[in-house]
């Protein structure tokens, strides 16, 4: 085990150095120039190309590649060029806030998935199956930021019962389980587990489909055993796919939720991107990216153990 | 009966809880502060340590409440433009023996939020600060976002303890202009906090009306009002201002309506009627700003016709797009409003006239079916751009009926800004004929210099269209050494006469910088420019 997990470490260094490398070339690709996150649009050519040298803009871009790389093998993401701060504190902030909103959306989203993908595939054929498998293409299908503006012109403007926006009213950046918290959490979260419920529900209810289908579902009830005991090997049965599915998507929810942070201002990656996207703000680009690269290798690297454990004959394999 | 596991009084009694959690006071002035919490159309907070980043609609912000300029505006007037006044100096004038050497008398007495006080060398460490790299409390962040504002400083002493001089590079009499921008940190505490920027953003001292209590990136700055501020006439009426960043119009807009702000900046134009309908108060003024096209003046570039350049002003209907607006805006009848002692009097009448603009396009040599064809660079959305895509839009259908063929090229502002700093003549502009940036117009320099004289023309500056009148960069270089207000005045109607006359740009509407206030909001003067005077809140 020990032995796969140092493997699986070795094996994200190609990727994280692959994802940047890649993230940087795409930012120069696209049109647009990281100084604008630096000086007022009007500037005058003289002072542009002191900036510009003063930031180590006028390197070669294989050369500021290098540089950045060298910082982060460091230890060092940088400062961002819009703020001038230190990049970890504002990420770290941010990825925690990213964290419990994807984690709160799973929360929420992972188990209707379960229930609704249990019953399609338990029920399968039948009005229970096409209601469950009908919600489930709903929650993929609309688009998740128009549903967030739907639910804040319902539950915020016209009721008036949650929050449009933020993380919190204080806006200390924390985050805490108390209502002054929660109900900034509820709108985002709702919204953003819409689609890895839609997903959960189909897988599931394709994995009991198959799973019910085997000779060994018909042997067991053949033995006589009841149906709870039944339910209790197509759950374990299912678990281990169950599992890499909503590892998956977790992964998505923490890299994913651009539209929906936005929407919601809640301060988290996504936002963080989107302003960096806009600004050209190329190191906090580049740091986000590659920490949320990371952090999905890691995920993945967390659910084939967990697989490991449920299901034996992955440990064989 | 049926067996279910809920009731409907479960679910009334459900509601009631979640609405008495709504009903919770969710403003922070619950122990009798007086406290209000303003959206910022920004992503972030602008920076804290002196000079914002994030345009001079930020100076608002983190600028003119924490510090103060040597040369302050009037902002808390707003029936008519501001004007220059006494901050941090007293007084300022120019040496008649050498009239590049200005002097500036600093205010007794003046203390920064730390307890030091302003003295001479405190301001010259401030242009260390911004304009000497090799200083050791240097700040490139501060220096990107002022230097391009202080373009005339060539140096600075300091003539006794509460006198600076200052040299500018040429004679410049719009000099003072450029110092509204440049704002004053505290020395002492820079020392204090170790010699770092990055903590003096989170423990600044400056001068101003306001001290900074929490600073959460990305998501609030808390203003605390400064009960010691040296103007008795700014000191702030409230206790506690909290700047929330609420970049999405509609977001901010959706939560001033929910009450989770008590003000904003520049709500969605559709959302008007329901805020007014809410007991909201749209608040806007006339603003210094442009929505226009810069049109190319290089070879190749149908402009180069006059005709059809006043054509393209005739057939803008300017009051439809205000429609379009909400209400959220002005017809332009040239660079400047005509209020401005800057405006002059133009015989060239912007107005909506479908068949003169036809005839002007006909007697060009083009019609409908023989459209002059040409590509605008336009940006899709951003700061100052108003509702972008639809008025350019709308702008692309009107023209076509007249006989002008507008390919739209949709960027990022971003990328436009690139653009704009390179010029029409630059070979990336190839087959672009007009830049859609929308500008400050605040002072003499920003609002015409900088876009019709010839020695700014893009990359040196941003005349980007390559503009170039003999009469105008006289003028413009004659206003340079005038020292008299009105005569500046009077010069720089007449530059305004001219290319409104010669149509050298299509204008289209002024920003009146619209603000909502809730009921909540019982004061506030909305000065007739970007910098705003936040201590005139209640």
């Amino acid at each position: 085990m020990l032995i796969t997990i140092l493997r699986r470490i070795l094996y994200a260094l190609p990727i994280a150095l692959a994802v940047s490398l890649f993230c940087f070339a795409l930012v120069h690709i696209a049109p647009g120039d990281p100084i604008n996150a630096i000086l007022p649009p009007d500037a005058p050519a003289d002072v542009v190309d002191a900036v510009r040298k003063t930031y180590g803009l006028d390197k070669p871009l294989p050369v500021q590649f290098g540089i950045w790389l060298w910082k982060v093998l460091q230890g060092d993401l940088g400062k961002s060029l819009a703020t001038g701060r230190d990049i970890w504190p504002d990420l770290s902030g941010a990825l925690q806030n990213t964290l419990t909103l994807a984690l709160a959306a799973a929360m929420i989203g992972f188990p209707i998935g379960i229930v609704l993908g249990s019953l399609a595939g338990a029920f399968r054929g039948t009005w229970i199956d096409r209601a469950c498998v009908g919600t489930a293409v709903a929650g993929v299908s609309v688009p998740h930021y128009w549903l967030g503006m739907v639910m804040v012109v319902i539950f915020s403007v016209t009721l008036n019962w949650l929050p449009s926006m933020g993380a919190s009213q204080d806006g200390s950046g924390g985050w805490s389980l108390d209502w002054e918290h929660l109900q900034h959490l509820v709108l985002p979260a709702i919204t953003l587990s819409v689609i890895p419920m839609g997903i959960v529900t189909r897988t599931l209810r394709g994995i009991i489909g198959e799973i019910l289908g085997q000779d060994f579902i018909t042997t067991l009830r053949g033995k006589g055993l009841r149906r709870p005991g039944v339910v209790v090997h197509v759950i374990k049965n299912a678990a281990p796919q169950a599992l890499s599915v909503m590892g998956l998507q977790l992964g998505y929810l923490m890299g994913g939720s651009i539209l929906v942070e936005t929407v919601f201002a809640w301060p988290g990656t996504g936002l963080l991107l989107n302003n960096a996207i806009f600004q050209r703000d190329i190191p906090v680009l580049q740091s986000t990216i590659l920490v949320l690269a990371m952090f999905f290798v890691a995920l993945n690297l967390a659910v084939d153990m967990a697989q490991s454990l449920i299901d034996p004959r992955m440990r064989r394999a | 009966m049926r067996d279910v596991p809920f009731a409907r009084r479960d679910l009334i009694s459900g509601a009631a809880a979640l609405a008495a959690f709504a009903a919770m006071p969710k403003s922070a002035n619950a122990q009798g502060e007086h406290v209000l919490r303003y959206g910022m159309a920004m992503a972030d907070v602008p920076l804290t340590t002196g000079q914002p980043n994030r345009g001079a609609g930020a100076y608002q912000f983190t600028g003119f409440t924490l510090y103060d300029p040597l040369v302050g505006w009037e902002m808390n007037v707003d029936d008519r433009p501001g004007k220059l006044v006494p901050a941090l100096a007293t007084s300022w004038e120019v040496d008649p023996s050498d009239k590049k050497n200005w002097i500036f008398k600093l205010r007794p007495g003046v203390k920064f939020h730390d307890g030091s006080l302003l003295d001479a060398e405190a301001v010259l460490w401030n242009f260390e600060k911004v304009l000497n790299p090799q200083a050791k409390h240097f700040d490139a962040a501060q220096s990107a976002q002022v230097k391009p504002r202080l373009p005339s400083v060539a140096s600075w002493k300091k003539l006794d303890d509460m006198t600076v001089q200052v040299t500018t590079k040429a004679v410049d009499a719009l000099f003072p202009y450029q110092l509204l921008w440049f704002l004053v940190s505290s020395p002492a505490q820079y020392e204090k906090l170790g010699g770092s920027w990055e903590k003096f953003g989170f423990e600044p001292s400056g001068t101003g009306p306001f001290k900074m209590g929490v600073l959460v990136p990305r998501t609030r700055v808390e203003l605390v009002r400064n009960p010691d501020y040296w103007d008795k006439t700014r000191i702030a009426k409230l206790d506690r201002l909290i700047l929330v960043c609420a970049p999405e119009d509609l977001g901010r807009t959706n939560a001033l309506l929910s009450g989770g702000l008590d003000l904003i900046e520049t709500p969605t134009p559709d959302a008007v009627p329901q805020l007014t309908s809410r007991g909201m108060k749209v608040v806007g003024n006339v603003t210094p700003h442009v929505w226009n096209y810069h049109l190319s003046m290089q070879p190749g570039s149908p402009w180069l016709d006059k005709r059809l350049r006043m054509a393209a002003n005739l057939a803008v209907d300017r009051d439809a797009i205000v429609q379009l607006m909400g209400g959220l805006a002005k017809p332009a009848f040239g660079q400047v409003d005509p209020a401005s002692p800057w405006f002059g009097k133009p015989n060239f009448k912007l107005r909506y006239d479908m068949d003169a603009a036809r005839k002007l396009v006909s007697d060009a040599g083009f019609s409908k079916s023989n459209p002059v064809k040409t590509k605008f660079i336009v940006a899709t959305s951003g700061a100052g751009q108003m509702l972008s895509m639809p008025i350019n839009e709308y702008i692309q259908q009107s023209y076509a009926d007249i006989g002008i063929q507008i390919e739209l090229m949709p960027v990022e502002l971003e990328v436009l800004y690139t653009a704009w700093r390179k010029g029409a003549a630059d070979p990336s502009m190839a087959g672009i004929s007009a830049n859609n940036i929308a500008y400050v117009t605040s002072d003499p320099f920003y609002a015409i210099i900088r876009f019709y004289a010839s020695n700014q023309i893009a990359p040196a500056g941003v005349n980007w269209s390559g503009y170039k009148n003999e009469e105008v960069d006289k003028l413009a270089a004659a206003i340079t050494s005038t020292f008299d207000v009105e005569a500046q005045d009077k010069m720089l109607a007449r530059i305004h006469e001219i290319v409104v006359d010669d149509a050298v740009q299509v204008w289209v509407v002024h920003d009146t910088n619209p603000h909502v206030l809730s009921p909540k909001v019982k004061n506030y003067v909305q000065a007739q420019h970007w910098f705003q005077d936040l201590t005139t809140l209640g």
